[in-house]
């Protein structure tokens, strides 16, 4: 782990893309689910012991992000802990109003790297806690040794943008967080891109956030080991409920990472909740 | 009724929604009689401690504010709600704050990683009705640069170490602080609003906390 971040708990972050105020990843494979309204979802994975929840609005367009706005005050009324919101978020109005409804942070992505300028505007605003920088990058082969190139448009658009640069001067600029989304891994399930957590962690001073291609336990546990990551983020895994939120922490603490495990929110192996005295103290131990 | 502090604080909202969300009696004002009407005052705040104090200032409640504190009343101030009680921070090239209590704020040693920002655990230094039902040790959210220090500092309530040991949570008296989010900080959060909101004289909603 990088010595300049210590102590902190590893987050485990369930990811809601959003499209016109409903949750479309779950909604579409699994009867499980319910109608896909993220409020619930959110109040789940609350339950569930999320440390943050992040929402993607995927339609990012005018009308989207007027819906986005009514989303995250609902779940922020219902739901304690820090939301991130992203997608199309164009400048700095397009940021404040989401934190004005209740966000913690805003995510940027193709605005930022079209003009890196948007980080900086952003951080002097609202503080660089506020601001992640969300890099959708792909591995490439084209050069003397492989690297990861900035895509945009979910890997359509190339930008010929070196990931590992475009992270390092989104810090400078005052981006407080990085999120690092592997196209080449996401949606496969296969595990994250190690080596690009890794190649980002080394040279960055804040927390990356790893993104893209979790289908197990294990693969949380590489990203935040091996690929030094602060934080793992994950859609379709919990949305399907093939992991509890719960059971993945357990399984991490156990590996030695520090996890917070609300002692409210957490169910127990036996499947029901753990119970508190009233005057305080951990029952875990005395 | 609980008087929530209306001074542009970036976190207002939060708080609001959080003590509502417990079934609080709340006013959000900046009116010194409310104020003063109150059995509970609540100071949110985010930010730094010059613009915390110029818009204490501009909003024209300091002076109700300490007389609440004088007065008895109980006091829950977060984040930057702690930082204003000492008598100066560091921040923005050293800032007069209330003096409510003695000491000085300071940035995190340039080793460090600033913010500070996330869960990390708080461990409770004292025994009080603010922090029943919160386990030792218990993980609340954190986002801030600067932080007092426990050396010789009476009143700490609850410390967290982020290279430093710092203080958490002060009290002393009617007066609760808190340097980390209750508002974001899950079911551990609630609870600990729920208890000033008992202390203020309300009955909060206990099944409203997970």
């Amino acid at each position: 782990m990088p010595e300049h971040i210590p102590v902190l708990t590893r987050r485990i972050i369930p990811c809601l893309d959003v499209k016109n105020g409903r949750n479309v990843r779950g909604v579409k494979f699994s009867a499980d689910v319910d109608a896909g309204d993220p409020v619930e979802l959110a109040a789940r994975y609350d339950r569930e012991g999320a440390d943050e929840l992040v929402f993607y609005d995927i339609t990012a367009s005018a009308e989207g992000r007027d819906i986005m706005g009514d989303l995250v005050e609902r779940v922020a009324s219902e739901v304690f802990i820090p939301l991130t919101v992203g997608g199309g978020l164009r400048n700095a109005d397009d940021m404040y109003a989401m934190l004005r409804r209740g966000a913690e942070k805003v995510s940027i992505n193709s605005a930022a790297h079209r003009d890196p300028d948007l980080i900086r505007i952003g951080a002097d605003r609202f503080g660089s806690q506020c601001i992640v920088l969300s890099i959708d990058a792909q591995l490439r082969s084209d050069r003397d040794s492989p690297w990861w190139e900035v895509v945009l448009d979910g890997g359509r658009t190339p930008t010929g943008l070196d990931a590992i640069e475009v992270a390092q001067r989104g810090v400078e600029l005052g981006a407080g967080e990085i999120v690092m989304n592997s196209i080449d891994a996401d949606g496969t399930r296969a595990g994250y891109d190690l080596d690009q957590l890794r190649a980002v962690s080394d040279v960055v001073p804040v927390p990356v956030v790893a993104s893209g291609g979790a289908g197990s336990i294990e693969h949380i546990r590489a990203a935040l080991v091996e690929g030094r990551a602060h934080a793992a983020l994950a859609a379709s895994i919990f949305h399907f409920k093939m992991i509890s939120i719960e059971r993945v922490k357990r399984e991490l603490v156990a590996a030695g990472l520090p996890m917070r495990m609300d002692p409210f929110a957490a169910v127990a192996v036996s499947g029901r909740p753990i119970r508190h005295s009233r005057e305080g103290g951990n029952p875990d131990r005395t | 009724m609980i008087a929530v502090v209306d001074y542009g604080a970036g976190n207002l909202h939060s708080v609001e929604r959080a003590l509502r969300h417990v079934d609080a009696e709340i006013t959000v004002t900046h009116d010194p009689s409310e104020i003063a009407d109150a059995t509970g005052v609540v100071l949110p705040g985010v930010g730094a401690a010059a613009d915390t104090m110029r818009g204490l200032e501009r909003a024209g409640v300091i002076p109700a504010i300490l007389d609440a504190i004088d007065g008895g009343v109980p006091y829950l101030g977060i984040c930057m709600g702690l930082q204003v009680l000492y008598e100066a921070s560091d921040e923005d090239g050293g800032t007069t704050c209330l003096g409510v209590v003695p000491g000085r704020v300071v940035r995190f040693p340039p080793s460090q990683h600033v913010p500070h920002m996330g869960w990390n655990q708080v461990r409770q230094q004292v025994e009080s009705p603010l922090f029943a039902g919160i386990p030792q040790d218990a993980n609340f959210y954190f986002v801030h640069s600067y932080h007092a220090p426990v050396d010789g500092a009476p009143h700490v309530a609850a410390t967290t170490d982020y290279s430093v040991t710092f203080t958490s949570a002060l009290l002393r008296d009617n007066v609760f602080a808190t340097q980390f989010h209750p508002e974001k900080s899950g079911a551990a959060g609630l609870r600990l609003y729920a208890n000033f909101v008992r202390l203020a004289g309300q009955h909060p909603r206990d099944e409203a906390i997970p």
